[in-house]
């Protein structure tokens, strides 16, 4: 559940906290689509780094560092796969390229992780469903976006206490060939699900009589409002996309394997 | 027989769950552990059966440490049934539910079938063998979950808050399924801050708070102390109240039980009367 806790808001206040979670998102968009942009491994080390002052001045540098050390095991899969199918498909000048190359894959998923856990560190699920209201976005919607995010903690607790009542009763999930482990899971998804889907309804019920859709036009206590910070940080987005669009165009970008002494395989 | 020896443990939250626990209950015995919410009660049994394992001190089961068996292997011996129900079933049918342990411990076929067959008639569910828990109401939910664990007689059972969502009629079935359990030889293990199941079951008390035991000895004395309700902040018995209230007309005020308290009562009576 490691990876989960590296996306959980936990309530305090920064310089960070405080910007629009509006222009927080498109920053995080532009940092998405530049390390679309590149398969070199140089830029793709730039832009992992690119987060860090936030981590810092946000505060959250351990549970980013959590959420880093979560994706761990997906990225070094990334990395196995894109070695071992280019190895085998020869589509490289050299070994030296081919792991350069499955680096910067590797490097590049990481970018996405870190910079969407840096994002969702540093908002709280109010501001991110007042965010996407002020969007336009129909009120049923960001509501069931932001109950499934509150919600996960709450599941993944739960899922710990069936684990707990089926271990009570002699279930052992490390038991048996790949097989049989993954059936060693249906006692604990099917009480899941079924306590997930009760839950709702319930929730449903309560909102309902809490009078929920009542009047087709809300108000908001708070609106959002872009202050100066959130100016600065669109200005660097803006930078940030023009500067990663400039130099995939106009800048050739070496390859540090042409530097390295090459691999004998 | 189970001891803990100065146990302590701490959620990775950081909540320090318990604090230097130490306690032993003998074969056969009828034990309540209570206190208010977040006094560490089930945290402690749960240190009973392995699900969690003190990182200081030992748990002992019939003198092995739980750390080094399995939660499944101990499990033939403690029996734990969770408080909610709907956090262990999900068979097609009662008679699988309960199949389900038996087949974990690696009974043969006919013996499963034996069993369940006992344990549904245990609890009374014999109609419903064919029935999807899911179907079943809530009380019955519950009485699945104890017959699947009961089927594979279990020395020690463990039930955690056991009358919640119960009715009247319910509580008083259970509480005389229990006490006929525990008649029989059983170890039983309750976790509730319900007073009155306990005060009607009579078993030994043991007060939690804040990750210790603040008192341990039979529920008379324990349940009908001020001082300690106060502490733990549980409300004594009803009867206890009012024998409490009527101690200036010099009755005693460690009655809890209602065929005691009716006999005194009627004792006065008459006394007043002649």
């Amino acid at each position: 559940m490691s990876v989960f806790e590296g996306f959980r808001f936990r309530h305090i206040t920064s310089p960070i906290h405080n910007r629009d979670p509006r222009i927080k998102f498109l920053f995080v968009l532009a940092m998405f689509v530049i390390a679309i942009f590149f398969t070199e491994f140089l830029p793709l080390l730039v832009l992992f780094f690119l987060p860090l002052p936030f981590v810092w001045i946000a505060g959250v540098r351990k549970q980013w560092l959590r959420s880093l050390r979560g994706a761990a095991f997906l990225a070094s899969f990334i990395f196995v796969f894109n070695f071992v199918f280019g190895y085998f498909y020869r589509s490289y000048p050299s070994t030296t390229t081919l792991l350069e190359y499955s680096l910067a894959m590797t490097l590049r998923f990481l970018v996405l992780i870190e910079s969407f856990s840096v994002f969702f560190l540093t908002t709280s699920p109010d501001h991110l469903s007042l965010a996407l209201e002020q969007s336009h976005v129909p009120y049923e919607f960001t509501f069931a976006f932001t109950t499934a995010v509150r919600f996960v903690p709450v599941l993944a607790e739960e899922a710990q206490t069936i684990m707990d009542a089926q271990k009570a009763r002699g279930l052992e999930l490390e038991r048996g060939n790949f097989l049989k482990r993954v059936r060693n899971y249906i006692p604990i998804l099917i009480p899941l699900i079924v306590s997930a889907i009760r839950r709702s309804l319930e929730l449903a019920e309560a909102m309902e009589s809490r009078a929920w859709g009542a009047s087709s036009k809300r108000t908001n206590l708070y609106v959002l409002k872009i202050k100066l910070g959130d100016l600065v940080l669109l200005a660097l987005a803006i930078g940030l996309l023009t500067t990663g669009i400039y130099v995939r165009y106009f800048v050739e970008i070496p390859l540090l394997s042409t530097f390295l002494p090459q691999l004998p395989f | 027989m189970i001891e803990v020896k100065d146990i302590y443990f701490t959620y990775p939250t950081g909540v320090e769950a318990l604090k230097g626990v130490t306690l032993t209950i003998k074969d056969g015995e009828f034990v309540a552990i209570m206190g208010q919410n977040g006094a560490g009660k089930t945290t402690l049994v749960k240190n009973f059966n392995g699900l969690l394992r003190p990182p200081k001190g030992v748990a002992l089961i019939d003198g092995v440490s739980t750390k080094d068996v399995s939660v499944a292997k101990l499990a033939r011996t403690v029996g734990f049934v969770f408080q909610n129900p709907d956090h262990q079933l999900f068979s097609e049918t009662v008679e699988e539910e309960i199949a389900f342990a038996l087949r974990n411990f690696g009974f043969d076929a006919a013996t499963v079938e034996k069993r369940v067959t006992w344990a549904l008639n245990l609890l009374d569910l014999a109609e419903y063998r064919k029935a999807s828990p899911f179907m079943l109401s809530g009380g019955e939910r519950k009485r699945v979950a104890l017959a699947s664990v009961l089927a594979w007689d279990p020395k020690v059972v463990i039930l955690d808050e056991p009358t919640i969502g119960q009715d009247h009629r319910q509580k008083e079935n259970l509480r005389q399924f229990i006490v006929q359990l525990n008649e029989q030889g059983k170890t039983v293990v309750i976790v509730t801050h319900d007073v009155e199941f306990v005060a009607e079951c009579n078993p030994r008390v043991v007060l939690m708070r804040e990750g210790r035991i603040i008192a341990d000895g039979e529920a008379k004395r324990i349940l009908t102390d001020t001082t300690l309700a106060l502490e733990a902040s549980i409300v004594p018995p009803q009867i206890a109240q009012i024998f409490h209230g009527l101690a200036f007309l010099g009755f005693p005020s460690d009655v809890i039980d209602v065929s005691e308290a009716k006999k005194l009562l009627v004792e006065h009576f008459r006394e007043l009367r002649s």
